[in-house]
């Protein structure tokens, strides 16, 4: 007995006798009555409370304590509050939620805001301001502007003004539905009908996405997303969801097509981590890249998805814009002809993209899943739809012919307008993604880069911006693996904008490739 | 023994209590880590990470297929909690009554449009495609409307929201477009601030009565809560100070973090105007324990009593400091009859708050032409003015001819000064003395009278009986229909003489 003492004494370093007091006791314990049980679980239980009682005192720090005191006199009320300070003081600036610091600090330094701030500051315009910088880097569609501005002086007049001041269902007027449905088939020129009572209208594809996140996946919960993907997507999903993006990169190698090794490596990265994925989001055609996925891909991604059980997200918002000689393959089709569970796909299409109206704000969900379908519905009360625009829509929709001829010569101005610029940019050694879809080049700038990394990616973009005053959409904030690539939007250009933004990429890549 | 022998050597010689405590605290709290880790994961997980599936199905793809995958249908992919709790049906008779009413419609009583809509309409009949298209020139035009604008708002339209509000509030304060985030509706206004000023977990103090929608727009996707405080007849259902410290001391002692408190005014659904002691009052009270105030002025045109409006902005007006905790809701579809058009406004003296809001306005932004025809409607000043003026005459008239109905039935309502309905005491007509009486009674309403109110339980009212009746929606002739219906149900009710 004595022998254990003298150790404790020895290694506790000549404890002080209140120490001893704790510890013989203790000791005590642990030997003799109650054994190993009380030795465990009273340290335990003392360890439970200390971080209990830390993770409470690291709340922020709660207000001042103080007792109720009535506010002096109802008499000259104003000067009395000032001059007579409450004796608590003020207890300091009321916060705002961490997330919302979180939220205001996404992004604000990086290349693709400021890209899109200088723009808004220094706009180019053919005769007002010929030195401004040109907006590259927004996936934004002009090509048929004049024939959609055509359309509205004619048949705007006839707009009724009938219920579209009341309350109406905030999931979309069936009306609208049912053009939307049409005009979805009416796009992708295949046999394929789409269902109106399976469609929720949003303010936006940036809602949907957000909305169907909210449904499918709880907070710390992630999906597995190809990249290089929109900087938009990182915001849309993550910033009030609680929910994690896994980048998948693709390789230039593979022309930036899926590859379900990738995504399988991803999931069990994920997995081992303790994460848990909830699904897959693809564009398609992709964006930025835009290429298009074609069956096989889809049916071995559904498969991966069914075997996994987990759910896939497709943004089909540039259905209208897929040129060139490959078929655009929509998820609503796949489902349909497998025998897939079609519950697990859900679609986000724009409606206003291909018509040159992203203005209009219109997006909607197509999903089977009745769970999601119900929540989208209830949920679309925070972003729903003006009645007059809806309105708007559905004459402009139902106006088959219009749509044909407009989404017709879309197609055959956008191959156009690829054509010139991706040659363009080849006589300057410039190569870029051969893509059918989407309304950007991808192009490899890694020749023009002095260090093959991000730091010289931004420097480049950098200078695109400063010097060439372009503002082209660099492959970092994409979550690009690759450095050099560069997403420019061709399709707010006029045909004679092309030769000036060639000649100035022209000035930026001399300066690269010239002997420093 | 094997295990507990050394152990207990561990304990008793090398080392001492050091070692003696701290390994089994360490083996607890990795079990803990452990537990917590194996708690999210959800029962129905599929076992079997097959890499070599997409190999197996090259050939004869659609038979193989259907052969080859076991799992197929059976495992049912799963949504998220919020998902569920969302998509669950409604069993609010708010929400339920609504959805009747729009199966079988007429005398809808619980959704106030406004009364003045017809000024609306002709306005509109006369200058809706020119405005909306950008046609009359003084607009963006067609390009403007098509391509991207800012996501909180086109500037044009902050600047005649800030001058209709300042009207509309009477001209007491002016509004400042550059503290203007415009959003699709009051409810996504709501939410946002929502998100801005709480974290999950954290509460808004609510004064109780009040409407059913704050539940949906500040709790669904926030995870934040609301901790009604609640109003008595005795005091006409205004709220007290002393009320709001018990629950904010209350909420302390549960160890619930109150980020803010959330008012109406006009309050809805009782129809107060808070005057300007309380208002003042009420920012003491937020200053001293540190919490924000959202003000919901959404009914702040509607008023139609002596008293006058008073708005959170003009309270700290004329103070200095403390003007980073108040903000302000309003909208399009109240005052200005417009809720087809999904137009509402954050109002934030904050500028946090205002950055963070203009970033998460992206999720409900307005569209262009929308904001074009508004743009066009209130910048005719003449117009609004006109209207606004109208439109309290109106509900003026119709308010005391509703009141003066309901009386004849023995009826009494609060005696308010502002908003669409009245909040009318039938805790006389109900047995037993209780929410399911109070239901009861609804039902009576619905089924047997055919008209749609909101009974007090929705509303989170502790006093059962009372109800809210919009009567906005009615024109002159259809009161005494409406008041005939009632006192079908009133004459029910009566316990025999």
């Amino acid at each position: 007995m004595k022998n254990p003492k003298k150790n404790i004494s020895s290694t506790t370093g000549g404890g002080a006798a209140a120490g001893m007091r704790v510890i013989v006791p203790l000791q005590g314990v642990v030997q003799g009555r109650g054994g190993l049980f009380f030795g465990s679980v009273i340290p335990c239980a003392l360890f439970y409370f200390l971080q209990l009682y830390l993770r409470r005192r690291s709340d922020p720090a709660p207000p001042p304590d103080t007792e109720p005191e009535n506010s002096s006199g109802t008499l000259q009320r104003v000067q009395s509050r000032s001059s007579l300070p409450s004796p608590r003081g003020s207890s300091g600036p009321a916060q705002v939620s961490s997330r919302a610091n979180s939220v205001v600090k996404q992004g604000a330094d990086g290349p693709y805001y400021l890209g899109l701030k200088r723009v808004e500051e220094d706009p180019y315009h053919q005769l007002d301001n010929p030195g401004g910088v040109i907006q590259l880097g927004l996936a934004e569609n002009r090509l048929v502007l004049d024939l959609v501005e055509e359309w509205l002086s004619d048949s705007a007049k006839e707009l009724s003004i009938s219920g579209i001041t009341t309350y109406h269902p905030f999931d979309g007027l069936i009306e609208l539905k049912i053009a939307a449905a049409g005009f979805m088939s009416q796009v992708i020129e295949g046999p394929h009908l789409f269902n109106p009572e399976q469609i929720v209208l949003t303010a936006g594809a940036t809602p949907a996405i957000e909305m169907l996140i909210f449904s499918l996946a709880d907070p710390g919960n992630a999906f597995l997303v190809p990249a290089p993907y929109s900087p938009d997507l990182d915001g849309d999903v993550k910033w009030r969801t609680g929910v994690e993006i896994i980048p998948v990169p693709c390789r230039s190698a593979d022309n930036f097509s899926l590859s379900i090794t990738s995504l399988d490596r991803a999931f069990n990265q994920a997995k081992k981590r303790g994460v848990k994925i909830r699904g897959i989001i693809l564009s398609n055609p992709s964006n930025p890249v835009g290429i298009l996925y074609n069956r096989e891909t889809l049916y071995d991604l559904m498969d991966f998805a069914t075997e996994k059980n987990i759910h896939i997200i497709s943004n089909e918002l540039f259905i209208g814009s897929t040129n060139g000689s490959d078929k655009f393959v929509s998820m609503a089709e796949i489902i349909e002809t497998e025998d897939f569970d079609r519950i697990r796909v859900h679609i986000v299409y724009g409606l206003s993209n291909d018509l040159s109206l992203p203005g209009l704000r219109i997006a909607l969900i197509y999903t089977f899943n009745e769970h999601v379908l119900s929540a989208s519905k209830k949920l679309a009360r925070f972003s729903s739809v003006s009645v007059p625009t809806q309105h708007l829509l559905i004459s402009m929709l139902s106006d088959t012919k219009f749509v044909r001829q407009t989404i017709e010569v879309s197609r055959e101005r956008l191959q156009r307008m690829r054509n010139e610029f991706v040659n363009g940019l080849k006589e300057l050694g410039i190569e870029c993604v051969n893509s059918c879809g989407g309304f950007i080049c991808w192009a490899d700038m890694s020749s023009l880069i002095k260090s093959y990394s991000e730091k010289g990616e931004l420097d480049l973009w950098d200078k695109l911006l400063n010097n060439a005053k372009i503002n082209a959409l660099p492959g970092s904030p994409c979550h690009c693996v690759e450095p050099g690539w560069f997403g420019l939007c061709f399709t707010t250009l006029s045909e004679g904008d092309i030769p000036l933004v060639i000649q100035r990429v022209r000035g930026v890549s001399e300066t690269c490739r010239s002997p420093s | 023994m094997r295990l507990i022998v050394p152990l207990q050597g561990v304990v008793q010689g090398r080392g001492g209590i050091i070692l003696g405590s701290i390994i089994p605290c360490a083996l607890f709290y990795f079990l803990q880590f452990y537990l917590k880790r194996h708690r999210s994961l959800p029962p129905t997980n599929p076992t079997l990470p097959s890499t070599s599936s997409g190999n197996l199905s090259e050939l004869q793809r659609c038979s193989s297929r259907t052969n080859l995958l076991p799992r197929g249908s059976t495992v049912r992919v799963r949504v998220s909690a919020r998902a569920s709790s969302i998509a669950k049906p409604n069993d609010s008779p708010y929400y339920i009554g609504l959805d009747r009413v729009r199966e079988d419609p007429y005398d809808e009583m619980s959704n106030p449009d406004g009364l003045s809509l017809d000024m609306i309409e002709k306005w509109l009949s006369e200058n809706l495609s020119i405005s909306m298209l950008g046609l009359r020139g003084d607009g963006l035009g067609i390009s403007g409307i098509a391509t991207y604008q800012p996501m909180d708002g086109l500037m044009e339209l902050k600047v005649v929201m800030a001058g209709f509000m300042t009207e509309v509030m009477g001209r007491t304060v002016s509004f400042d477009p550059s503290q203007v985030v415009l959003t699709s509706g009051a409810t996504p206004a709501l939410e946002i601030l929502s998100f801005c000023l709480a974290d999950q977990g954290n509460a808004f103090l609510v004064p109780a009565p009040y409407y059913p929608g704050f539940d949906r727009d500040m709790k669904w996707r926030t995870g934040v809560e609301l901790i009604p405080v609640h109003c008595r007849s005795c005091d006409n259902f205004t709220w007290s100070i002393t009320a709001l410290e018990q629950a904010y001391n209350q909420a302390r002692k549960r160890g619930q973090k109150v980020r803010g408190i959330l008012i109406s005014n006009p309050s809805n659904p009782v129809g107060n105007l808070l005057n300007k002691d309380m208002l003042y009052d009420l920012l003491d009270f937020a200053r001293d324990v540190n919490i924000h105030i959202i003000s919901d002025e959404i009914y702040a045109g509607s008023t139609y009593g002596n008293e006058e409006f008073v708005s959170m902005a003009e309270i700290v007006d004329s103070e200095d400091a403390d003007k980073d905790r108040v903000h302000i809701i309003y909208g399009m579809s109240k005052d200005f009859s417009v809720p087809g058009f999904r137009v509402g406004v954050l109002y934030s003296f904050n500028e946090n708050v205002l950055a963070a809001s203009r970033k998460l306005s992206r999720f409900s932004s307005v569209s262009t032409p929308t904001q074009q025809l508004l743009v066009s409607v209130l910048s005719d000043t003449n117009f609004t003015r006109e209207y606004i003026k109208t439109n309290k005459q109106r509900i003026r008239s119709m308010y005391n001819l509703f009141v003066a109905g309901l009386r004849e039935l023995g009826l009494e309502c609060t005696k308010s000064n502002a908003g669409l309905y009245s909040w009318v005491d039938m805790s006389r007509l109900i047995s037993p003395y209780s929410e399911k009486g109070e239901l009861d009674l609804w039902d009576n309403l619905f089924n047997i009278a055919k008209i749609n109110v909101t009974p007090g339980s929705a509303c989170h009212c502790i006093e059962p009986g009372w109800f809210r009746f919009c009567f906005t929606t009615l024109n002159e002739k259809e009161i005494p229909i409406v008041v005939d219906r009632i006192r079908k149900v009133v004459e029910r009710c009566k316990p025999p003489v």
